[in-house]
């Protein structure tokens, strides 16, 4: 194999004549985290509505989650995104749909919407799962307490799931992070992007994806460092979570 | 606001979308299965060796993969096979794989430890008077993997096996950043021939959402059976 190896190329300025190569990561880091985190807040939210739709007793209700969350799920991302990006501007009302081409960030903000849509249905079926898991006493003891449906799952049964699916949901913000590289398919330059954007203008491959590849890994690491923090503080007391010794 | 909708487009370009696009799909599908199922077995086994370098090794290379998105993996080996087989069969140049090729080893090798983390659940979910009984019959490490653990796991897991078949059949799509004409990668070559992406996107979505529907039908199913036969 004859490769020239140079991890210098880093320091070395990129084709713009004002930021070096690293910069070009670091900025592709921003947009990755960026990305991840405005589409989590939007996933968490509909994912907890979708997930509480699916455990009332209307079978209606129940169904129209049911088909968010296939819809959602049965679409691959890169298909999602396209749709996104270059479908629903056309489907609106012209006005609408040029406002939406015209934004400034538009990879961006469609990118946000999608992962938020895409991750909300696995996040959805979580809460449910999480909910049905629940003794079925908490719920009866709330009513019983006077509390309305609505009293009872917000200040009772989701703050309950929440601790209790905090492990998978973990995941999936893992995921979610990964995902938003499907993102530079519309040209969100994001992390991934940037690596392949640092080989294509230095053909350093091997250096770029390394660093790319270096950087996930530590997102990685702080992520499930932190929600093991989470976890132990957050876990109920009395399940096996919380330990045997407490 | 469908009054411009031209289905005519999917009439004239349905036969290279299948024929082609889909072809394609299900290929890379079904051997990255294969091969990802057989390799994750492997894994799995390795990240239950009592052998600790083993252990860590497997375990390094699952949580390596696991933190990678796939599109960056995707763009790593087509990069990184020419090289690889350069040195492998001695060649002074980059040897050129093609995409095909490129594109299965990918995916065998990203699969393969997601396969692995299910055929280590369904391991270890055997209980172990089964490895005393194996014993007591005087099997070997292999015999007794290959004969009692292994097939009794991949029953069990069969469901969940074909659950992460049908992340893969989507993660297929990815393909598309090198520029192959998978199924998307083929819709969307005609979507931007003809100016007609609103169809193409809408049409490819429709045909995943179906097929999906199916198969995960399928998968529910399965996991209902396999649960009688327990």
């Amino acid at each position: 194999m004859h490769y020239n190896w140079n991890w210098a190329i880093f320091r070395e300025l990129s084709p713009d004549g004002v930021h070096t190569y690293w910069d070009t990561l670091m900025s592709g880091l921003a947009w990755t985290l960026a990305t991840s985190l405005a589409g989590w807040v939007m996933a968490l939210a509909l994912g907890m509505l979708v997930g509480v739709l699916r455990t009332l007793p209307s079978p209606w209700l129940r169904r129209a989650g049911t088909a968010y969350v296939e819809l959602f799920r049965n679409i691959p991302l890169l298909v999602q995104m396209f749709l996104w990006f270059f479908v629903v501007p056309e489907l609106l009302p012209r006005a609408a749909g040029d406002w939406l081409k015209a934004l400034p960030n538009a990879p961006f903000l469609t990118a946000v919407v999608c992962l938020g849509f895409f991750t909300s249905a696995r996040v959805a079926v979580q809460v449910t799962a999480g909910i049905e898991a629940l003794a079925g006493g908490q719920k009866l003891a709330a009513l019983a307490l006077g509390l309305t449906r609505r009293q009872t799952y917000r200040h009772v049964l989701l703050p309950l799931a929440l601790r209790i699916i905090l492990p998978p949901l973990t995941s999936e913000f893992l995921n979610i992070i990964k995902n938003s590289s499907v993102a530079l398919t519309i040209g969100l330059m994001e992390l991934t992007a940037s690596a392949r954007a640092v080989q294509e203008f230095s053909f350093q491959v091997f250096e770029a994806f390394s660093a790319a590849t270096l950087i996930y890994v530590l997102v990685n690491i702080v992520v499930v460092a932190g929600m093991a923090w989470l976890e132990r503080r957050l876990a109920l007391p009395g399940t096996l979570a919380s330990g045997g010794g407490r | 606001m469908f009054s411009q909708f031209d289905f005519d487009v999917i009439a004239r370009s349905w036969l290279y979308l299948f024929r082609t696009g889909m072809a394609f799909t299900l290929e890379l599908t079904v051997l990255s299965m294969l091969g990802g199922v057989a390799l994750g077995t492997l894994l799995a086994l390795g990240r239950l060796s009592s052998f600790k370098p083993v252990a860590l090794l497997a375990a390094t290379y699952v949580n390596l993969i696991r933190a990678v998105p796939l599109v960056l993996v995707i763009f790593w080996f087509y990069f990184l096979v020419p090289y690889v087989a350069a040195w492998l069969i001695g060649a002074a140049e980059p040897v050129k794989v093609g995409t095909f090729l490129s594109a299965l080893i990918t995916f065998i090798l990203f699969q393969a430890a997601y396969y692995c983390e299910i055929m280590r659940g369904g391991i270890q979910a055997i209980s172990r008077g089964q490895l005393y009984a194996a014993q007591a019959l005087g099997m070997g490490y292999w015999q007794t993997m290959w004969l009692i653990v292994l097939p009794q796991a991949f029953r069990n897991m069969l469901p969940v096996l074909l659950t992460q078949t049908i992340v893969l059949f989507q993660d297929v799509s990815l393909v598309y950043v090198l520029s192959v004409p998978d199924f998307v990668g083929a819709a969307s070559k005609i979507a931007q021939r003809d100016g007609r992406l609103v169809e193409m996107y809408v049409f490819v979505a429709l045909v995943y959402l179906l097929l999906c529907c199916v198969l995960s039908w399928l998968a529910r199913r399965l996991q209902a059976r396999v649960a009688i036969i327990r």
